[in-house]
């Protein structure tokens, strides 16, 4: 295949010169088979050298050189021009969610802190350095080996929702650091680790957007892995918090009938006790109300509703 | 054309109207609906977490009751749809656990998911299956001039493996089916994003700023209003839009309307079948017209 000419659009910013980012194009002729890390350094090379990026080994293992292509958070060394470039245009940013210190480079400062906050280390019984290695079965590994795949690029940091609305939250690559803890069979503060993340800013938060599995270029998938918390969370007795009582309302509701309350749930999930909570419930209720949008009082049921009540009877035995 | 139409939760509570504007704009295709009225909640990936074997048996006892019926299942909530998608794969990707899900479901309700239903969404089954050509040609009251911006919800686009987007990081089947119907599909920064909704009960300021942020994203590209596939996405972004001023201290204002409703309304159903006097921000121009 010859070579092809197209745009790359990058966002450019220099502390000392802009007040704000700004696009720069530049045509590039590349051959096939080239990564947007190979591309964005013959830029550098032939055409402009002032271009700041952060890369080290072009191999998808450092996980330094994340840039936003199109819009979203991909590792540029494992992604492929040729993937990204329908319509002559291809447009890399920086990575979202932290401060940009210079063109494509951010400050990744804030992200670190946040793996911190999950104490990213094995918490052994005696604390003491052993005589022999802690040994693991394949099995026990298993359950940890999705988690152990990350490389820090914060390319699901980038592009999580949530962060994008509050920066107190712990964040998807945290969450996933924390599994490789929680589910380690060497770990011993198992049941610290999830009391800690079931507080706000932590496990619940998580809107399930999705979006750091989709931008993960590993096997980490941080969903999942929040996910597989959550279940331990909810099987270990961690309900004292809104989304495990979020959860219970569906057990209880769709357990008995087969379809959710949508009155009961909101006021199990804010708690009986929760009288703020409650009554933060009460002006969206009346509103519904009036526009007679409210869930029906006597709650929906399925046909054949005792098929699934004889399933959640089964609930505990049925946990895997 | 015949679907056993699943209807989830919300068009049995508080999203009634999107069930009454999918069985007209269906009625007016002539796409026969079989409701399934024995067919449980999809679990919305919170019994997934709370107890993954239970969420999976009771969407296989869905899929097994569509198998029954003999006919590919038709959603009218994306996170449903997703939700069984995701399912559906699962088994599909571990044949030893999907005989486990199998014999709990036939000790429980003497059933079996064979693995032959499909699930579609209401706008997959116009797109990909009625047409969209077909569907221009029934058009008889184009929605000219109306700007619409196209909320596509978490589970219309992530995860990409299981939903049938051409492009899912920039995806404009929403977008093609505005234009079929008449109006102007408008283009902005957050319509990929989540709306809040999931977090609503956990972190309301998180969730009332998501969808701020949507919102006010639609209205500075100059919406009339927003269409959403999800009506998870529709209550968040309606039912609680006055929560959603006063924390952004401003005005918004802007419908959010069921993809059925729309089609139904270019088809000639009559605002006042539409139930849009029911929304918290009703749109008062559509319902006059």
């Amino acid at each position: 295949m010859a070579a092809h000419k197209l745009i790359f659009r990058i966002q450019r910013f220099d502390p000392a010169a802009d007040r704000e980012p700004r696009d720069q194009d530049f045509e590039v002729e590349l051959p096939p088979g080239i990564t947007i890390l190979k591309a964005l350094n013959k830029i550098r090379a032939e055409q402009d050298p002032t271009l700041a990026l952060r890369y080290s080994c072009g191999s998808a293992i450092c996980g330094s050189c994340a840039v936003k292509v199109n819009g979203h958070a991909r590792l540029a060394c494992k992604t492929q021009v040729s993937d990204c470039a329908d319509n002559g245009v291809l447009r890399v940013g920086p990575i979202g969610n932290l401060e940009v210190l210079r063109d494509l480079v951010v400050d990744i400062d804030p992200f670190l802190e946040s793996l911190g906050r999950v104490k990213p280390y094995l918490v052994a019984e005696d604390g003491a350095a052993p005589d022999h290695e802690r040994h693991q079965s394949p099995e026990q590994f298993l359950k940890i080996d999705p988690s152990t795949t990350c490389i820090l690029c914060a390319a699901c940091y980038s592009d999580c929702n949530v962060l994008e609305v509050d920066h107190s939250f712990v964040g998807p690559a945290s969450l996933a650091k924390a599994h490789r803890f929680i589910f380690d069979s060497r770990d011993t503060a198992t049941f610290q680790r999830l009391g800690t993340i079931s507080e706000q800013t932590g496990v619940w938060d998580c809107t399930h957007c999705g979006e750091c599995s989709t931008r993960c270029p590993t096997e980490t998938k941080p969903l999942e892995r929040i996910e597989e918390i959550r279940t331990r969370a909810m099987a270990d007795g961690f309900h004292d918090n809104a989304g495990a009582r979020h959860a219970l309302g569906f057990r209880e509701t769709v357990g008995k009938r087969g379809l959710l309350d949508e009155n009961y749930l909101p006021a199990r999930s804010m708690g009986f006790g929760n009288l703020p909570g409650l009554l933060s419930l009460v002006p969206v209720g009346l509103r519904m109300l009036r526009r007679r949008k409210n869930p029906p009082l006597i709650p929906p049921s399925i046909d054949k509703a005792d098929e699934i009540r004889k399933t959640f009877a089964r609930f505990e035995e049925l946990r895997k | 054309m015949k679907y056993a139409l699943y209807t989830g939760c919300v068009a049995k509570g508080a999203g009634r109207e999107n069930l009454v504007a999918a069985r007209l704009a269906c009625e007016k295709l002539g796409i026969e609906l079989v409701e399934m009225t024995d067919a449980a909640c999809c679990g919305a990936g919170v019994i997934n977490e709370d107890n993954p074997l239970v969420a999976d048996i009771l969407n296989a006892r869905t899929f097994a009751l569509a198998e029954a019926q003999g006919l590919d299942i038709m959603n009218i909530c994306t996170t449903c749809q997703g939700v069984h998608r995701k399912a559906q794969r699962k088994l599909q990707s571990k044949p030893e656990y999907w005989t486990r899900v199998n014999e709990e479901l036939e000790r429980d309700t003497g059933r079996r998911y064979q693995g032959e239903v499909k699930v579609k969404h209401f706008y997959e089954v116009l797109l990909h299956d009625y047409g969209l050509a077909r569907l221009r040609e029934k058009v008889v009251r184009p929605l000219a001039g109306l700007k619409l911006a196209a909320f596509y919800g978490c589970y219309a686009t992530r995860p990409p493996e299981v939903n049938d987007l051409a492009n899912p990081d920039d995806p404009d089947e929403l977008e093609q089916l505005i234009e079929v119907l008449g109006a102007t599909p408008v283009r902005y920064d957050e319509r990929l994003k989540c709306c809040g909704f999931p977090i609503a009960m956990v972190n309301k300021e998180n969730s009332m700023q998501l969808g701020g942020n949507a919102i006010a994203s639609a209205k500075a590209a100059g919406a009339d209003a927003m269409v959403t596939p999800c009506p998870l996405c529709h209550l968040n972004l309606d039912a609680y839009q006055p929560e959603i001023e006063s924390q952004l201290g401003r005005k918004l204002r802007v419908p959010i309307l069921h993809i059925p409703q729309l089609v139904a309304m270019a088809l000639g159903v009559p605002a006042a079948a539409l139930r849009l006097g029911t929304h918290i921000v009703r749109p008062t121009a559509l319902m006059a017209s």
